[in-house]
């Protein structure tokens, strides 16, 4: 009698322990086709533009900060094999309600540095938070210039040497153009998309991470030559490629 | 069979004369039956002190001596606007985006309606926006609350919290010196300039946020602030900042008690006037020279 209950009892437990294991597996492959990814790069077909040096002079930091090199404009920063950086890549059609509502708790950082901006392109996602910080010993101004009638509403705030980050989200999509009334050459982007994201390196290569798998259209935008998309599925722990050519004007 | 299709086809033009119509209406602008239906609502109102404005009674007025500049649709646009063309003259206010200069509230919020009612009643200095005094005060919180209705922005978001502002200190030496040390702190030289001149380095490119020029403010040749005179709207204007020009906000960057120095250091710049002779005459018993912009920061 006894023994028959404890053999039971083995019997219950270890079917319990089975259905435990079998979940945990389960469960480890739900998350494992949670790690698809789409990488590639991003070129410019045609001889990169000329970008412009810029005029420190007016303001003696600003101008000391690149005494030995000269600031360009940053608006197409072509590398090696004539990559495109800056290029903020994201799911424009393809996700689900509930992977669109998944949001990174990682808060990027905009720094004015040397009076330009690091990152020259700063993507996000659709209420992450973000915060605009200065290493410069010279005054700044943040303002970022979105329309108003998107719900993302302009401002504009002081960022004297010193000051503390200004943190602030963004309510929808959209590219935000970024100003410094203070030093006029100062441009930079807000890049505000909706679910997983990618920003090309210097020599235009990306990788969107922890992408579900199905079919997606990827959408590529590059602030002077605009949008380029591209049909891309992604099986279950894979990496599907998707690289794009901007024609130079 | 022939009366049929013509009917079909004369319905279909129907159908699309009315799509167009619905889809050319801009985001701002209320279809009638919506105009009707948000007037008889409680939020076609203004609430100014004890003063409850009315909508209705402000669509009148504003056809009259608004539309002229800010437009039939709000959008700043009217008939008028288009002689705007000086630099000094900034474009009539856009209602639809409903980004204001003058408020109480901080940068990226909306005006309460207060701030709104002080604007029309003071006018802006430097402007072809003329001072509305001439309205009584019942007038003037109707036309408030009827430029309300020009941005769906009333209807989504509410207006900021005001910022607080503490009594004013006493005007002291110290004060007016710490205020100085503020002012070479914020870096306000780098439009306004070290003697307030508006001859900063950064001046001579100062764009608004139609990509027009625009002025920093001049302390010393007379002209009143934009967004009020007196001691407490000079405070006001650097610590919110006025939207959709180059002025940004200082409040996270000034203490409350320190922007009092700095308005008393502000009204040393300033030529003699109705306000400032305490502050003139400590300025000049200190021998204030103006600020270095060279000189290593005072921490």
């Amino acid at each position: 009698m006894k023994q028959q209950r404890s053999r039971a009892l083995a019997a219950i437990s270890a079917i319990l322990v089975l259905v435990g294991l079998g979940a945990l597996v389960i469960g480890q492959k739900a998350n494992a086709a949670g790690e698809g990814k789409i990488s590639g790069t991003v070129k410019l077909d045609g001889t990169a533009p000329h970008m412009r040096g810029i005029d420190m002079s007016k303001d003696p930091f600003c101008d000391k900060a690149h005494a030995n090199n000269p600031a360009h404009s940053e608006n197409v920063v072509v590398g090696n094999g004539n990559g495109l950086g800056n290029v903020v890549l994201y799911i424009s059609e393809g996700l689900s309600a509930n992977d669109l509502n998944a949001k990174s708790t990682q808060v990027p950082v905009f720094d004015q540095k040397n009076c330009m901006y690091t990152p020259h392109v700063l993507a996000m996602d659709v209420g992450q938070d973000f915060k605009v910080e200065t290493s410069d010993a010279t005054a700044h101004n943040i303002h970022p210039e979105p329309n108003p009638l998107t719900g993302n509403i302009p401002w504009n705030q002081s960022q004297p040497p010193g000051a503390p980050p200004v943190t602030k989200s963004w309510k929808t999509p959209e590219m935000i153009h970024v100003k410094c009334n203070i030093h006029p050459w100062m441009s930079g982007w807000f890049a505000v998309v909706k679910g997983p994201f990618a920003t090309t390196d210097e020599n235009g290569s990306y990788t969107i991470q922890n992408v579900p798998p199905g079919s997606y259209t990827v959408t590529a935008w590059q602030e002077t030559y605009g949008t380029q998309t591209a049909k891309v599925t992604v099986a279950a722990g894979a990496a599907a490629t998707a690289d794009f050519t901007f024609k130079a004007k | 069979m022939t009366v049929d299709t013509n009917l079909l086809k004369s319905s279909l033009l129907a159908s699309v004369v009315i799509a167009l119509c619905l889809s050319n209406a801009s985001y701002a602008q209320l279809t009638t039956f919506q105009l009707q239906q948000w007037l008889n609502s409680p939020a076609a109102s203004s609430h100014v002190g004890n003063i409850a404005g009315n909508a209705k009674a402000g669509a009148l007025p504003y056809r009259r001596f608004c539309v002229g500049c800010h437009g039939e649709l709000g959008d700043g646009n009217g008939e008028n606007a288009v002689w705007f063309t000086t630099p000094m003259y900034a474009q009539p206010r856009n209602f639809q985006l409903a980004i204001f200069k003058c408020r109480s509230t901080p940068t990226g919020t909306l005006p309460t309606d207060q701030d709104l009612f002080d604007t029309i009643t003071r006018g802006m200095d430097r402007s072809n926006m003329p001072q509305w005094n001439t309205f009584t005060k019942e007038e003037r919180a109707n036309l408030v609350a009827w430029i309300k209705h020009y941005s769906p922005r009333w209807q989504t978001e509410k207006a900021g919290t005001p910022i607080q502002i503490p009594p004013k200190p006493e005007i002291t030496p110290e004060r007016v010196k710490a205020g100085q040390a503020v002012f070479a702190r914020m870096q306000c030289y780098k439009c306004h300039g070290v003697q307030g001149m508006a001859n900063g380095p950064s001046a001579s490119t100062l764009t608004d946020d139609l990509n027009q020029p625009i002025a920093a403010f001049n302390f010393t040749d007379g002209s009143r602030p934009k967004c009020g005179s007196t001691d407490t709207d000079i405070y006001r204007i650097f610590m919110t900042g006025l939207d959709g020009t180059p002025m940004p906000s200082f409040v996270d960057n000034i203490k409350p008690e320190e922007a009092w120095d700095l308005v008393f250091y502000l009204r040393s710049l300033q030529p003699h006037n109705a306000y400032n002779a305490k502050e003139k005459e400590i300025a000049h018993q200190l021998g204030l020279k103006p600020v270095d912009p060279n000189a290593p920061p005072a921490q």
